[in-house]
């Protein structure tokens, strides 16, 4: 199958009709604002625990968002702000998880890291690296099991992509055909080890090419390229032709976590990626081309910014979850 | 207004750090998200962003300053037109300001006293009516061929379940019946098609796994514990996990240390999970099918050497055994023999021996083993005063420990001696068949254990 050939997106890729594109700006800049105001809250001390931010990532959740419907399920890792975002989980109950108050989705007892939407079809939030690609198989399974053509979006990191059930999970799809989207966010680090040093396979596309996954390798950093390549990721799995492999190369621009020693790579690296291949600015650019008016995008700007403030108000105010929250949900009665 | 800006916490440890050096000079304005500052710990080092559009106002605490708490004041931002000496009031009270940041860390009221999880009392066991003589093997078989035909939701996945019929058999004929859309045979990878069950099972599928022993389910235990126990409490109560994963358990017949270990306590230990663990026909029948119907994940800890076992099974097609409720298989009054699995055949036979000697034994099949049926074992104990509980798998942390401790904690009064405990040795399971039964409980250690409590 000469899909399993990497081919690399353009970075211009076909320019999209200005509404979507302002769709896409907005919601790129709700995942930036959001997780720059996250960072601030944890060192207030508003949030605890893990915080890994997505910041840079933006164009990879966005992009794969935009062809999304009704009924099509996403899983992800423990860095799943954006993903939850971008499902259409409010901004105010993420915010309110993130501070652990009664509010957050899952009133305060997940946490940065777990965090659900049963009427969004968002499943996760999982703490344990791979573990999230078992699962959201299970949802593409569970697509099938149903007669639907619905899709499950599974995102996992370059980090992830070694790990044995990754591998187990492309066997399981490809046997059954299973309507799977593997989006491998390769941003070159698990935590503090680069993906040189990680993997021996120097073309993560190609990881699903011996159970004849086709596979893409697609520029993360343009929400275009990212937008055309989910297109057809999309379109394979909806046709019942199985699963289907994309690595999005993208880059974060934060610590792994919000503890992170910023040792493993240069401070150049980091402000080249920033001042070259920014995701906002990049589709800023091509917005200009399109004749876009500034005037717009300050108002989006103005939006999003109100937006958020809402959410961290909302986060600071909620109560804590009451004591008695501490033995509910354990199982589900009757 | 002026306002303060604090040391913050850059991961859930740090208590004080280092400001390695101020990227903005007093009088810069600075927005919201912009770099201000670069502090350092002793594993990390982290940039500082204003928080607040405004004017930077002052430094307080100037770079190179170690040990720096958090949450103490390190700068004072202004809004517009403000004076730098607007922060002077605030920085009297600034103890007071960073004393209420952290404050709301505090519970707001005592957590409520731990408390093992304890099965609900539930209405006497129905009676069934005529029953049959069939193999445990059959009864498995039964349940879930009867609870695939009451709802299309539930399908079952495995190495070897489908076109072999069962690794031991177990799933004899339901390819036929069902079809490959609902038994599903699998590649040999526990791992992986455990953890697609239970992605399944969160969209509302009812998946039986069988793992060919539950040996291998090690393999899979993240997904068995991590995904499947905890979403449910880790999503507020979104996303339960209606689940079951079943297998053999326990020593088979001399295959060796890796293929013959007891779980019970193992699962037995996790909230969130519960786990049952038959001894009859019966048993398997109405417990398995009890398993499949719980929207809760359930562990079904089966036996490969009752499998062929014949016991009398009710033929009502309605027939089930409600999870959390032990069953009294002999009436006695001197002693308590607390068993499940296998052991209840065990306990059985140590009974008929010492009723030989006068010693009316009380034989309780615990059948689920959590949640534990507490009710049903202390009324025992307070009737028999005295308790061995008998299981297969090794003593430390095991489930003999657990029945001593309810038996000692709730019952303590009535007991004329010491708990005991019958367990397999505490090594692995030797291949040499005189080893391997000499590693195993039999009858005449629970006749042992019996006799030293009334020796003493």
């Amino acid at each position: 199958m000469n899909e399993t050939a990497s081919v690399p997106v353009k970075g211009n890729g076909p320019a999209l009709p200005p509404e979507t594109m302002k769709r896409a700006y907005k919601d790129m800049l709700l995942v930036r604002r959001f997780e720059e105001k996250a960072g601030q809250l944890y060192g207030m001390g508003l949030i605890g625990g893990f915080c890994h931010l997505y910041i840079g990532q933006e164009a990879v959740v966005v992009g794969l968002g935009l062809h999304m419907k009704q009924g099509d399920k996403s899983i992800t890792s423990y860095r799943d702000h954006g993903q939850m975002l971008v499902a259409g989980m409010t901004p105010r109950g993420v915010m309110a998880e993130l501070t652990g108050r009664e509010g957050g989705y899952s009133r305060g007892k997940g946490g940065s890291m777990h965090m659900f939407s049963r009427e969004k079809e968002f499943y996760g939030g999982h703490g344990i690296v791979g573990a999230q690609v078992a699962l959201g198989t299970g949802l593409a399974f569970a697509n099938k099991y149903r007669g639907t053509d619905e899709v499950a979006i599974v995102y996992f990191g370059e980090g992830a992509s070694s790990q044995g059930q990754v591998f187990e999970s492309f066997n399981l799809a490809a046997l059954h055909k299973l309507p799977c989207i593997y989006v491998i966010e390769n941003n070159r680090y698990g935590m503090g080890t680069s993906i040189e040093r990680a993997s021996a396979s120097k073309d993560l596309s190609r990881n699903g090419a011996p159970w004849n996954i086709p596979g893409r390798k697609v520029d993360g950093m343009d929400v275009l390229a990212v937008h055309q390549a989910a297109q057809e990721a999309i379109a394979h799995c909806r046709a019942g032709k199985g699963p289907y492999l994309l690595e999005m190369e993208t880059y974060r621009y934060r610590g792994h976590s919000m503890s992170d020693p910023a040792k493993y790579r240069a401070r150049d690296e980091v402000e080249e990626m920033r001042r070259t291949r920014d995701p906002i600015e990049t589709l800023k650019a091509e917005m200009a081309k399109w004749g876009i008016d500034p005037a717009e995008l300050k108002s989006i700007d103005d939006d999003v910014k109100a937006v958020v403030a809402d959410a961290v108000d909302y986060a600071k105010t909620c109560p804590e979850p009451d004591p008695s929250e501490l033995w509910t949900d354990i199982l589900v009665e009757g | 207004m002026a306002s303060l800006i604090l040391m913050p916490a850059l991961s859930p440890t740090m208590t004080e750090g280092t400001i390695a050096r101020w990227t903005r000079n007093p009088g810069d304005a600075v927005q919201s998200g912009d770099v201000i500052a670069e502090i350092e710990t002793d594993k990390a080092t982290m940039e500082v962003e204003a928080t607040e559009d405004g004017i930077f106002g002052k430094i307080i605490v100037d770079a190179g300053t170690e040990n720096v708490a958090v949450n103490t004041p390190i700068a004072v931002l202004l809004e517009d037109g403000e004076e730098a000496s607007a922060a002077d009031a605030l920085l009297t009270g600034a103890s007071a300001a960073s004393a209420s940041a952290s404050s709301h860390n505090e519970p707001k009221a005592d957590a409520p006293v731990a408390a093992a999880p304890v099965a609900k009392a539930i209405e006497a066991e129905k009676e069934w009516g005529p029953t049959r003589d069939i193999t445990v093997r059959e009864a498995l078989r039964d349940a879930m061929a009867a609870e695939l035909r009451r709802d299309e939701d539930v399908f079952l996945l495995g190495e070897e379940v489908a076109q072999y019929q069962g690794a031991y058999k177990v799933s004899q004929g339901l390819l036929d019946e069902f079809g490959e859309k609902r038994v599903i045979d699998t590649p040999i990878t526990e791992h992986g098609f455990a953890g697609m069950a239970v992605g399944a099972a969160l969209t509302g599928l009812k998946p039986i796994v069988e793992f060919m022993t539950m040996n291998f389910a090690l393999q899979a235990v993240d997904h068995i514990i991590n995904s499947a126990a905890k979403t449910l409490y880790m999503s507020g109560g979104q996303m339960g996990c209606p689940i079951v994963f079943r297998g053999p358990n326990g020593a088979a017949a001399r295959v060796g240390a890796q293929h013959s270990q007891c779980f019970a306590s193992w699962y037995a230990h996790v909230p969130g999970l519960k786990v049952v663990a038959p001894w009859s026909s019966a048993d398997a029948k109405g417990l398995l099918r009890a398993a499949i119907r719980d929207p809760n994940p359930v562990v079904v800890l089966e036996n490969e050497i009752l499998y062929g076992q014949k016991f009398p099974c009710p033929e009502d097609e309605d027939f089930i055994v409600p999870i959390g409720k032990a069953k009294i298989e002999r009436e006695g009054k001197d002693v308590t023999l607390v068993a499940f699995s296998i052991m209840v055949g065990v306990a059985l036979e140590a009974a008929a021996k010492l009723a030989e000697e006068g010693i009316e034994a009380e034989v309780i099949n615990l059948r689920t083993i959590r949640p534990l049926d507490t009710e049903t074992i202390i009324n025992s104990v307070k009737k028999t005063n005295r308790v061995v509980s008998v299981e297969e798998g090794w003593p430390v942390a095991g489930i003999g420990s657990e029945i001593c401790t309810v038996a000692v904690e709730q019952a303590f009064d009535w007991l004329d001696a010491p708990p005991a405990r019958v367990c397999g040795l505490d090594i692995p399971l030797p291949y040499a068949a005189n080893l391997e039964k000499l590693a195993l409980p039999k009858p005449d250690w629970v006749v042992d254990a019996v006799r030293k409590l009334f020796r003493d």
